[in-house]
């Protein structure tokens, strides 16, 4: 009944001890601020991954060569799979569910000059169906036909960045490259995708038919990274994995013992891979700046302790007036919640703020969701009640003339 | 209302201390009654107990043995929690050393007594306090903290803030103790003041200067009350005027409003 009274008195008290106030709520604002700061971290680079799956386009199915658990039973020499422009083929000819499909050669930092200088980006050898499957455009010339993939033609489409590197404003169509000392003619420019959450550009590619790159360029280095496909719809992707399943097991002649040497993932198998690394970083991180949270409402304790010593005599005015043991205990109680709660707050401010200050100077993605921002303020809250319940209870115990008399 | 003339009612009490192996027989068998209106000054050597008793009155310890009422209840029987209420509603305290919050202004000190009235008989709490300020002359010091008043100020807010639940009893623990002889005087002529308005008061004091304006002297001696006497009190209010007028006579015509100080 008195519970309102009683957080007037506790308000009070904690106003007119501003400095006492402040440095008792420092460890929780700290603590909630670090725990919001952390998690908006791990769950920013969490959703950009996930983003950055889905952009890779819609309704796709990636194959990569090697088995999915190396535990199980042992192939000997036939564990170095590989994925062929053959298995490839096979699957374009006999999937029903499969859209279109491209084979993905790959080639970290080739040497590019062309332009006003020379520059290193990623070779990326496919079909002109991979344009199709991630959704590319061109904002300059065009993309290669299957005509000049099949006849290894020398042309190249090139990603934004290397435009601005090699030809600033100019558009490079019809020029000439060299790539890895090969020369080719500049067909097309990407459309900008523009960074990931790490910070890679996805724009610092050369797109060429996979025939010329495994035949002039990457030669006997050349190696399938993984075969892009996608379905007609949603409802196809399951149906497809399946099936490009029995088609890759027929391919590699791998008898019905044997475990597959190919793994084919769907963008949510993907997305999900990818979450449970980042979910075990950002519970890493949430549980380290727990600990700043728990050393906070130590410090809550540590000052209601003192506090309780230091007002002694205040607590003997109180019960010589007429409070009671559970009035007193009710106060102490109120006054160290209401800080914890008052701390918590402000960490969130802070929180808040610190997550939206790194993701403007620093780049990186922070997401603040409103779960975290709940679970503080109830987690400040607990903090002060157990933190502070210690210290009320001794409070409460006083004998009034011990208190009374205590200098 | 059925309720007797006698506020106090004391019988046989007994308070004993342990302390380790001895005993300290603070209160040895104290019998006494005090009636409504009465104004009765305990007296006693140091340690003669009258602290002990004055705590149990005010219901901040318990007896050892005996038996003690207050307007017909008997408070030794009381729990904790009974005993704070009787203390809130029934029973002011003065002490010597004022005890204020510190920080906290007069007016919300003389409130506080009423959050902690469980009764709720008192609606409005900042009225009652500012009644309780003007009736012990401080009714412009309302917004003053502690630390802007001076001692007989204070002790004027501790008396105001002791009569704000109307209780039955003020009890004051050797309330002048830290004021000088003029201030003594005039806390005497307030509480005389009171008294006449029928507010029951227990005073303790050293001093015969004091338990002079009282109307009945008790004293104690060893735990024992050795005399119980009443008087034909003073009057403080007629003190404070002569004491005044002899100052201003004293500085001449250099300072005319000393009559206002304080
Ligand atoms: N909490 C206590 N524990 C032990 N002994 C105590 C306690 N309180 C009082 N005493 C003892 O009881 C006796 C009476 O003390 P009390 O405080 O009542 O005296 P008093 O008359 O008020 O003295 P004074 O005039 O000095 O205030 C003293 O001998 C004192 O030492
Ligand atoms: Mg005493």
């Amino acid at each position: 009944m008195q519970a309102f009274r009683l957080v007037k008195v506790a308000g009070k008290s904690i106003i007119k001890n501003k400095m006492r106030t402040l440095l008792t709520m420092l460890g929780i604002i700290i603590g909630v601020g670090a725990v919001i700061v952390m998690v908006a971290i791990g769950e920013g680079a969490q959703s950009q991954i996930e983003q950055q799956i889905q952009n890779l386009g819609t309704n796709m199915v990636v194959v990569t060569p090697g088995a999915a658990q190396t535990s199980g039973a042992s192939q000997g020499a036939s564990s170095f799979s590989r994925l062929t422009p053959e298995d490839a083929q096979k699957i374009k000819n006999e999937s029903i569910y499969s859209a279109n499909v491209s084979p993905v050669y790959s080639s970290f930092r080739a040497q590019i000059v062309g332009g006003e200088g020379n520059w290193r980006a990623t070779i990326l050898g496919v079909t002109p169906e991979y344009q199709v499957i991630r959704n590319w455009d061109t904002t300059s010339g065009r993309f290669f036909d299957a005509r000049e993939e099949r006849t290894g033609a020398k042309v190249v489409v090139l990603g934004k960045t290397i435009v601005d590197q090699l030809y600033g404003d100019r558009d490079p169509v019809g020029e000439r490259v060299i790539v890895n000392r090969v020369p080719m003619q500049v067909i097309g420019v990407l459309e900008s995708k523009g960074q990931t959450a790490d910070g890679n550009d996805q724009d610092d590619f050369i797109v060429l038919p996979y025939t010329t790159a495994r035949n002039r360029i990457l030669g006997r280095w050349s190696f399938m990274r993984q075969i892009l496909i996608n379905t007609y719809s949603a409802e196809d992707i399951p149906l497809a994995q399946e099936e490009v399943r029995a088609i890759l097991r027929e391919s590699h002649g791998l008898a019905s013992w044997e475990a597959d040497d190919f793994e084919v993932r769907n963008q949510e198998q993907l997305s999900e891979a990818a979450q449970g690394t980042t979910e075990v970083m950002t519970a890493l991180l949430a549980a380290i700046a727990s600990i700043s949270l728990l050393v906070g409402g130590i410090g809550i304790m540590n000052i209601m302790l003192v506090s309780v010593t230091e007002r002694t005599r205040e607590i003997g005015i109180r019960m010589a007036i007429g409070a009671r043991g559970s009035d007193v205990l009710t106060q102490f109680l109120i006054e160290s919640i209401v800080m914890s709660i008052l701390g918590g707050a402000l960490g969130i401010a802070l929180g808040v703020g610190g997550s939206t200050l790194l993701g403007s100077t620093m780049g990186w993605a922070t997401a603040v969701n409103s779960e975290t921002v709940v679970i503080a303020i109830a987690f400040s809250a607990a903090v002060g009640i157990f933190f502070g319940f210690y210290p009320a209870k001794k409070a409460a115990a006083l004998n009034p003339i011990d208190a009374l008399r205590f200098e | 209302m059925s309720e007797t003339k006698e506020v106090i009612r004391v019988q046989q009490i007994r308070k004993t201390y342990e302390m380790g192996k001895t005993k300290v027989h603070a209160l040895q068998g104290v019998d006494f009654n005090v009636q409504r209106g009465e104004m009765v000054a305990i007296m006693g050597a140091s340690g003669s107990g009258k602290s002990t008793l004055m705590n149990i009155i005010g219901g901040l310890d318990y007896p050892t043995s005996g038996s003690y009422f207050l307007d017909d209840i008997e408070v030794n029987k009381l729990t904790k929690n009974q005993l704070a209420d009787i203390r809130n509603q029934k029973i002011g305290f003065v002490f010597q050393g004022f005890n204020l919050l510190a920080r906290t202004s007069a007016l919300e000190n003389t409130e506080l007594p009423l959050l902690y009235d469980r009764s709720k008989r008192v609606k409005k709490h900042s009225e009652a306090a500012r009644q309780s300020l003007e009736r012990v002359g401080l009714g412009d010091r309302v917004d003053h903290f502690p630390n802007e008043l001076s001692g007989g100020q204070q002790q004027r807010v501790a008396i105001a803030r002791a009569l704000v639940t109307n209780p039955s009893l003020v009890l004051a623990d050797e309330p002048t103790g830290n004021l000088d002889s003029k201030t003594t005087v005039e806390v005497m002529a307030l509480f005389q003041e009171l008294n006449e308005e029928g507010v029951t008061i227990l005073l303790v004091t050293h001093e015969d200067e004091v338990a002079r304006y009282a109307k009945r002297i008790v004293e104690l001696r060893d735990g024992k009350i050795i005399k119980d006497v009443p008087q034909t009190p003073d009057s403080a209010a007629k003190d404070l005027e002569e004491l005044l007028l002899r100052r201003s006579e004293e500085q001449g015509a250099k300072e005319p409003e000393t009559a206002q100080a304080d």
